[in-house]
């Protein structure tokens, strides 16, 4: 319990002296007018109370909040980035699990897994996100959504897969005996051993994947029409950036509050499901 | 000489690694009765450790017959007629303690009330009683040991390999856990097969020492443990104690002058 009040109490004092240096330096700037880097004003470096201000002006001709606005778009981006962390995860794992099995394949495959992820996503997310809207499987078109989630799906895939793979491998061989002087197949050994074993390397790869995802998310939004979600909402706010730059802050805050909320869900999850020694916890 | 009731029964064994055509064990010939206490002793790369696995199925031999229970030694190890103890405790770090010992007998489908029950057994056994929802990291290296013999006898396997179990630990806790395991194979019954580098470990434990000589391994000699039964702290003071030590120490060393490369 005391130990949580103090990580409270951490992460609060770091916040503040976040703040703390972003109006120091703003103000700092402002009254020395220095110009190098770059000019201090409202425009680059809108104050923090505008940020927050703006969060609760209303936006629409409906007089519905900024707040309110990014808060259902968060929540839009969260349901691709979730989606897409799920199908990245089911598809890396199994991947990796295959590539694990038959180490011959390791050779084969895991080039093209880390070319993958050498194409810039800003360059394949609209192959994929407008290229998969012509697609049709008997009658069946993917929501424009959920070709958002491709792209997810396509960054949370690769640190799953590499992670699968170390963590699969690193049952200890004298456990591998073990198992076998039970009479176990691969299959009690995988299901047993090697699976369990793999856990916490799945878990850094899932803390990896997290904040991937809600970007991928955000970057598929962007080549399409989609207007629901995080992406949309910087895409608007950004042509209008001169006239109100609080208003992509907020959301670039709200992009952030969502990365963390996702590496979050991770650790909680992790806690619970992993007990491992505290130092290979450490 | 080899009985139908033999637990294990080994006639020309042999045993040449494939890297570097490295003879492992050759010629071996062994018989063990039901209930008796077997070690082998020898020099580093005697291939006794070798010869533990090839009982287990653990690794395949060149030549020669291996029958565990009167079965081919692979068709044994399928029907899990052995149970094997390591060197190092090899738990299950995700696993309690119970959950460790239950591991077996997971994979042998028992129903989880006759697992929990047979779990408190193996508990009381290693006098681990209130250790079974701890963590093996939670506990020293001698307990940990203990939970890895534990486990290895919660489906009662006939025979019981013990490769340098107590190896890692230090005199005193080898000393308490010697005993521990005589009690332990009083009430299982179970027949046991020992690697060891320690001749007093071997002599306090074995109805009979078998001797290994190295390169290329060979039994190089039989040494009958006398000691009567039950045996306690005491046995190791007596004289007839330090007669077999002797016994299986000169044995050792004429092995070790034997194969010494003459320059």
């Amino acid at each position: 319990m005391i130990n949580v009040i103090k990580r409270v109490a951490i992460g609060i004092a770091v916040l503040l002296g976040v703040c703390a240096f972003y109006t120091g330096y703003r103000e700092l700037f402002l009254a020395t007018g220095w110009t190098w880097p770059f000019e201090v004003d409202d425009i680059t470096l809108p104050s923090l109370p505008s940020i927050v201000g703006a969060l609760f002006d209303p936006v629409q001709e409906d007089g519905e909040l900024l707040i309110s606005l990014l808060f259902k778009a968060a929540l839009f981006t969260a349901k691709e980035a979730f989606v897409g962390f799920v199908i990245g995860t089911i598809f890396g794992f199994a991947l990796g699990a295959v590539i694990a099995r038959f180490q011959m394949l390791e050779r084969g495959l895991m080039p093209y897994v880390v070319g993958s992820q050498t194409i810039p996503i800003l360059a394949i997310a609209p192959i994929v996100v407008v290229g998969l809207g012509s697609l049709s499987i008997a009658g069946w078109t993917p929501t424009d959504w959920l070709r958002v989630s491709v792209i997810s799906a396509y960054l949370t895939f690769f640190p799953v897969t590499v992670n699968t793979v170390r963590g699969l491998e690193s049952a200890d061989p004298r456990a591998i005996e073990l198992m076998r002087s039970y009479a176990s197949g691969e299959w009690a050994i995988f299901l047993k051993l090697r699976l369990p074993a793999s856990l916490p390397y799945l878990f850094g790869a899932f803390r990896i994947a997290a904040t991937a995802c809600v970007i991928g998310a955000i970057i598929g939004e962007l080549p399409s029409s989609i207007q629901g979600g995080l992406g949309g909402a910087i895409i608007n706010f950004n042509q209008y950036y001169v006239l109100n730059p609080q208003n992509l802050w907020a959301t670039n805050l709200m992009a952030a509050a969502l990365g963390i909320s996702f590496f979050l869900v991770i650790v909680i999850a992790e806690k619970l499901l992993v007990h491992r020694p505290p130092e290979t916890l450490a | 000489m080899s009985t139908p009731s033999s637990v294990v029964s080994i006639s020309g064994l042999g045993k040449v690694f494939p890297k570097g055509g490295v003879t492992a064990l050759e010629n071996i010939e062994l018989d063990v009765q039901p209930g008796e206490f077997i070690s082998l002793i020898g020099p580093s790369g005697c291939g006794k450790s070798t010869l533990l696995r090839v009982i287990g199925d653990l690794t395949q031999p060149t030549s020669g017959e291996v029958l565990v229970n009167g079965k081919p030694a692979p068709r044994a190890r399928l029907d899990r007629d052995y149970g094997i103890v390591f060197q190092a405790a090899v738990l299950f770090d995700w696993r309690t303690v119970a959950k460790n010992i239950a591991l077996p007998l997971e994979l042998l489908k028992w129903d989880r009330a006759k697992r929990e029950a047979r779990v408190a057994e193996m508990l009381d056994l290693v006098e681990l009683k209130d250790f079974g929802s701890h963590y093996p990291w939670q506990l020293s290296g001698g307990m940990q040991q203990r939970v890895s013999i534990a486990r290895a006898l919660s489906f009662s396997p006939a025979l019981l390999l013990m490769d340098e179990p107590f190896g890692a630990l230090d005199e005193m806790t080898r000393e308490r856990l010697n005993l521990e395991l005589l009690s332990i194979w009083a009430e299982t019954r179970s027949t046991v097969i020992f690697v060891t580098h320690s001749i007093s470990e071997a002599v306090f434990l074995s109805t009979r020492v078998v001797v290994m000589s190295p390169r290329p391994g060979r039994i190089a000699g039989v040494v009958d443990i006398d000691l009567p039964q039950p045996r306690g702290v005491r046995a190791r003071e007596e004289p007839r104690f330090f007669e077999l030590v002797t016994e299986v120490r000169e044995m050792l060393h004429a092995v070790e002058t034997e194969s010494e490369p003459s320059a």
